[in-house]
């Protein structure tokens, strides 16, 4: 792998930008493998990355049905925080957000990752009280929170308007260690990286089963490119984790939905953080290519199709057009949806399971791009271990079973 | 935009409805004796199936009357809508 540096920027720039090699190789499945990877997107690829790079095991693959990054990765709207409520939340997310902030140099790989601050917008006193029980648990976690005014709200996110509206804002939450990532840059610079410690990244490779030997655990995968033997394998496939789980007999506690996004046509800058609002449903950024990101919610039915229903972002556009009024006239320019795991606490799963050598992490629902690094790390550790790190231990699969819910499905910022 | 047939009022847009999860789930008959396994797959596990999916739909904004449905989640079609308490009709070339 060379490395990119600005002299080797400067050198392609002189030649016509004709030298540049691919990123990553195309091999060939081999018959076996130390460890597998299913599910080629962020967390995936990054899972191969530290258990190459970390734990000393170099003969990986990922196998991904399409081609990397064109799932999740690709399709979510870029919010990196960590404002969550609980402590356990607030640790994972955070050490996602931690390793953010290196990520760009341990890649040697702009993720163009941009911390403008992410505001959570309250409409009620009932919000108000929410926002800042947040805040306070935040700060007592670690995590950096304030409240802001209506008036400093708006100071710091000047598009925003503040009464006069159905909904007027009573103040806001600010996480200023927040903000957005390019994500596709994150897809990529993993797969560079891992490529790079001899990990093999196979596309267009669909798993069609999981075998498992007489004592019941993992000893091959079946796939469209043929069998390959493992008896390491960790399932990081978002919306389809409970289609692959079952192929080993594995039950998990997961629904697959819908979530939609969209962006306008590309404006000067403008937006210069990331606002959500909670009660009216929306939330907004702007990409540096000009694009305003909009998110909108989960449909209301289980789905794999990644589409969704029209009234789904109609419903954000109401929200953002109320909120930002200088946005009525613009127009959208894409629509698009993707298959989110809903776990019935909204929180992540991420470790064993029954079958010995098949590791899961899913359960990441509408919010699992701003994880990624945290939580391709730390599926990484579990997997070389055999046994949870300790930020992840709390998010067993076992808590259903336990009634040690880690329940962000009632403190999440945005309606699931 | 779904078009959903009410079993009860015919077809209607899917705004009118609200989606109530997996349909024909049994709470354990006798709930003091289920063991911890029963309780976390009653209250927790979903089938998530990638086919043919039979469905709880409510029809709040019409007749406010619950009923079943099957439905394709890989299309998103309709195969059949029945009323509560009637058995799912069989379903053809459904994979799951």
């Amino acid at each position: 792998m060379t490395p990119f540096s600005a002299l080797s920027l400067l050198r392609q720039g002189l030649s016509g930008q004709r030298g540049w090699k691919p990123q990553w190789r195309s091999p060939e499945p081999k018959s076996a493998y130390d460890a597998i990877i299913v599910g080629g997107g962020g967390h995936g690829l990054g899972t191969a990355y530290y258990l190459a790079r970390e734990h000393r095991l170099t003969n990986i693959a990922v196998l991904e049905k399409g081609w990397i990054g064109g799932g999740n990765t690709g399709r979510n709207t870029t919010v990196i925080r960590s404002n969550y409520l609980f402590a356990e939340s607030a640790a994972l997310y955070d050490h996602a957000l931690k390793m953010w902030e290196g990520l760009s140099q341990a890649l040697n790989y702009n993720t163009m990752f941009s911390q403008r601050g992410v505001l959570m917008l309250a409409h009620s006193v009932h919000d108000a009280q929410v926002a800042q029980r947040h805040v306070h648990a935040n700060r007592a976690a670690g995590v950096d929170n304030e409240w802001l005014t209506p008036r400093e709200a708006q100071a710091f996110c000047p598009p925003l308007k503040i009464d006069d509206i159905r909904y007027p804002v009573l103040g806001a939450a600010l996480q200023r260690r927040g903000g957005t990532a390019r994500h596709d840059a994150v897809a990529w610079g993993y797969a560079r990286g891992a490529d790079a410690l001899g990990v093999d990244i196979i596309e267009n490779c669909e798993v069609t089963g999981i075998r498992l030997d007489p004592q019941g655990a993992v000893v091959s995968v079946d796939t469209t490119r043929g069998p390959i033997r493992t008896q390491r394998l960790g399932v990081v496939a978002a919306g389809h984790t409970s289609v692959i789980m079952k192929m080993a007999g594995v039950a998990l506690p997961l629904e697959s939905y819908p979530l939609q996004a969209l962006v306008s046509e590309p404006v000067k800058p403008v937006f210069p953080c990331v606002a959500m609002s909670n009660t009216i449903h929306a939330y907004i950024s702007q990409s540096d290519k000009g694009e305003l990101v909009i998110g909108a919610g989960t449909d209301a039915y289980t789905s794999y199709t990644q589409r969704g229903a029209l009234q789904i972002p109609s419903h954000a556009l109401e929200a953002i057009c109320e909120l930002f009024p200088i946005f009525r006239r613009l127009r959208m320019l894409r629509n698009w949806g993707g298959i989110v795991d809903l776990s019935p606490d909204r929180s992540p799963i991420i470790g064993k399971t029954p079958v010995p050598g098949l590791y899961v992490n899913c359960g990441w629902g509408t919010g699992g791009f701003k994880a990624t690094p945290g939580s391709a790390h730390l599926f990484a550790w579990t997997m070389a271990h055999d046994e949870p790190h300790p930020i992840n231990a709390p998010f067993t699969l076992e808590r259903f079973r336990d009634g040690t819910l880690i329940d962000e499905s009632a403190a999440a910022a945005v309606a699931h | 935009m779904l078009l959903i047939e009410c079993p009860y009022c015919g077809e209607r847009p899917e705004p009118e409805f609200a989606y109530g999860g997996q349909a024909h789930i049994a709470r354990p008959p006798h709930p003091a004796a289920a063991s911890i396994e029963e309780w976390t797959s009653y209250l927790y596990y979903r089938d998530n199936t990638r086919g043919v999916h039979a469905e709880r739909w409510r029809h709040t904004r019409g007749c406010g009357r619950f009923f079943n449905a099957l439905r394709d989640t890989t299309t998103d079609r309709f195969l059949a809508t029945y009323r509560a308490g009637e058995r799912p009709p069989p379903s053809p070339g459904g994979r799951s």
